[in-house]
């Protein structure tokens, strides 16, 4: 069933992809956050830009990656550009959302005591809203990652280039469906989704004590 | 003590302030708003806002740190207008308090105390030293509780920090807004306590929101009542306010009992004691006799040899000769002390079901007697003013 001389054979190439997975996701995921950090906060700032911004997110989302590959390759031909573009389109709508939420969800007698302690509206944001943003902003990350993790994959049919893991799958797929590389692609994108979720998990623990303080009293 | 802390208190003055929320399609006055309020706040005394809710009190509170701008009019703090200031550097020098405490949830309780200080770039070492000083002073022991996060204290436990938040860099001037709204009765009724107490050493300025008249009449050394439309009312000491309600309205909101709510403004130090026939257990009866028979009132009280009262004696079971034995004394009036409240007071001997409370100091000795016809003198609105007045001092303690 398993062709382990392939595998004996490939495991370079497969570390390889796998580090082109992880680099490929991550940066995805690193210029989604930066983009969709600016446009929450815009749109927490400016209420009526909320729908618009949200709205827009949302429409991205909806258009076919392959169909994206294809229009951006005459543009930015096979660039790591054309790989990432969709990567990153598609954190937008789970990363503002969530970040918007995070920041409406700061209880309103938290915003009114910190105004009246003197708290600039710039230090107001960074000391005390986003900081209890923190939960649902990285709720968001998890959930952009695992799903970018999945979505690294189909680059590969920009070119062999890219696709990380889904070059194997790709490549297996061309074989007329020979099962060991498309095996060797799709089990480690797995794994690397679920260590991403797993580690985000933990982050969040540590950077949130006082959220695992509220979870333990509402448990007693 | 008000001498020494009386430059860490503030004066705050409203000049004609207004806050209008009219518009186009509301042109009559809207819920919080403010009509040509003027009031001064002297010095190191609370002030207590009152009201039904919508008249303008919180929106009168806010003016003052400028979370809320008037409409015109000015407010002065020690002569200086607010408008004048920085808005954030403004706030950092007023204590805040609000109902819902508004902790920060993400940060220790130690953090939470030390905000402002830290605000104002103290050192860190002297922001955890203040923030322990204060903790220690709202009655929460700092090694148990810097460390613990918000989510992790009691409804009451929060109030504290709040208000230890409140103190930390020394203000002249603290807004409360309901602060003890949020708590039940009990844990409301020792928090005041608490503060007032607090108060007594701090003497800051205070200005207090409430819409219980109970609690305005208990915090206040001035009140001020205001009505819906943000109209203000009367503004005066309590016992006045329940003595002389100054418009129907608030003679309505202080309520139908406002004459025994006046009770507890007044202790029972405050009033002047009558005398009373006295012996000691073993003193000759024939002599103690006499002297009973020729007051108007038919009771000896005996007292042991330490002038702690033992009970009355009825004049007309006063052996004429001997001496008189502790066995004749019946059953005891009430002991007040000079801290009790002549509501407490009424309340006491009511339950002992007589006329006459025996007044003692703290080593039980007595001072002499109150009657329920010198507690219903004092309620009388044409009492002394002197003596209510008297009562209004002590209302704070």
């Amino acid at each position: 069933m398993i062709d382990w001389v392939w595998l004996a054979g490939h495991l370079d190439a497969i570390v390889y992809r796998t580090w082109q997975h992880v680099y490929l996701a991550a940066l995805g995921v690193a210029i989604g956050f930066a983009i969709s950090f600016v446009l929450a906060l815009v749109a927490a700032r400016y209420r009526l830009l909320y729908s618009p911004i949200s709205a827009l997110a949302g429409i991205l989302y909806t258009i076919p990656s392959l169909a994206l590959f294809a229009a951006l390759i005459s543009i930015t031909g096979f660039s790591v550009v054309t790989a990432e573009v969709p990567l990153v389109m598609y954190t937008l709508v789970i990363l503002v959302r969530n970040i918007v939420a995070g920041l409406d969800g700061v209880p309103a007698e938290v915003l009114e005591a910190a105004d009246g302690m003197g708290y600039t509206r710039r230090q107001r944001l960074w000391r005390v809203e986003l900081p209890l943003a923190v939960p649902l902003i990285v709720a968001g990350l998890r959930l952009a990652t695992v799903s970018t993790i999945g979505l690294v994959t189909i680059t590969a049919t920009i070119s062999d280039a890219f696709g990380g893991l889904g070059y194997f799958i790709l490549d297996g797929y061309h074989r007329l469906t020979f099962l060991t590389e498309m095996y060797a692609g799709a089990l480690p994108s797995i794994l690397l989704a679920l260590g991403a979720d797993l580690l985000f998990v933990r982050v969040q623990r540590r950077v949130t004590p006082w959220a695992q303080a509220r979870a333990l009293e509402a448990s007693s | 003590m008000p001498e020494q802390a009386a430059h860490r208190a503030a004066i705050v003055e409203y000049q004609h302030v207004s806050k209008s929320y009219a518009t186009a399609k509301l042109p009559r006055s809207a819920p919080g708003a403010v009509n040509d309020l003027s009031l001064t706040v002297p010095a190191g005394k609370i002030c207590v806002l009152v009201g039904p809710s919508g008249c303008g009190k919180t929106t009168s509170l806010k003016m003052v740190n400028r979370l809320i701008e008037p409409t015109s009019g000015r407010i002065l703090i020690d002569g200086a207008d607010v408008a004048g200031r920085d808005a954030t550097e403004l706030r950092r020098e007023i204590g805040y308090v609000i109902q819902q405490v508004g902790l920060f949830p993400h940060q220790t309780v130690g953090a939470n105390v030390a905000v402002v200080p830290r605000l104002l770039g103290w050192p860190a070492a002297r922001q955890r030293e203040r923030a322990e000083e204060l903790l220690a002073l709202v009655g929460l022991d700092p090694a148990l509780y810097r460390d613990r996060f918000p989510a992790q204290l009691s409804g009451g436990e929060r109030q504290r920090v709040g208000v230890a938040r409140a103190l930390a860099a020394d203000p002249p001037l603290m807004l409360m807004d309901e602060p003890f709204g949020a708590v039940d009765p009990i844990v409301r009724e020792r928090l005041q306590n608490e503060f007032l107490r607090l108060q007594a050493e701090l003497a800051k300025t205070i200005l207090f929101v409430t819409h219980d008249i109970d609690e305005a009449i208990k915090m206040g050394d001035l009140v001020a009542v205001m009505q819906a439309g943000g109209h203000l009312e009367q503004f005066a000491p309590p016992a006045e306010i329940l003595a002389a309600p100054a418009s129907e309205f608030v003679a309505d909101f202080v309520g139908a009992d406002r004459g025994l709510k006046r009770l507890s403004l007044t202790r029972v130090g405050e009033m002047a004691l009558q005398p009373v026939v006295t012996a000691r257990a073993g003193d000759p009866a024939g002599e103690a006799r006499a002297r009973t028979f020729a007051d108007p009132f038919p009771y000896l009280l005996l007292l042991d040899p330490s002038d702690r009262p033992l009970g009355w004696v009825n004049q007309r079971h006063i052996p004429g000769t001997g001496t008189l034995a502790r066995s004749l004394a019946t059953p005891m009036s009430p002991l007040l002390d000079r801290r009790t409240t002549l509501k407490d007071a009424l309340s006491m001997m009511l339950d002992a079901d007589v006329q006459t409370g025996i007044v003692v100091d703290r080593a039980g000795r007595l001072r002499g007697v109150l009657t329920v016809e010198a507690i219903a003198a004092a309620l009388r609105p044409s009492a002394d003013p002197e003596v209510i007045a008297a009562g209004t001092s002590g209302a704070g303690s």
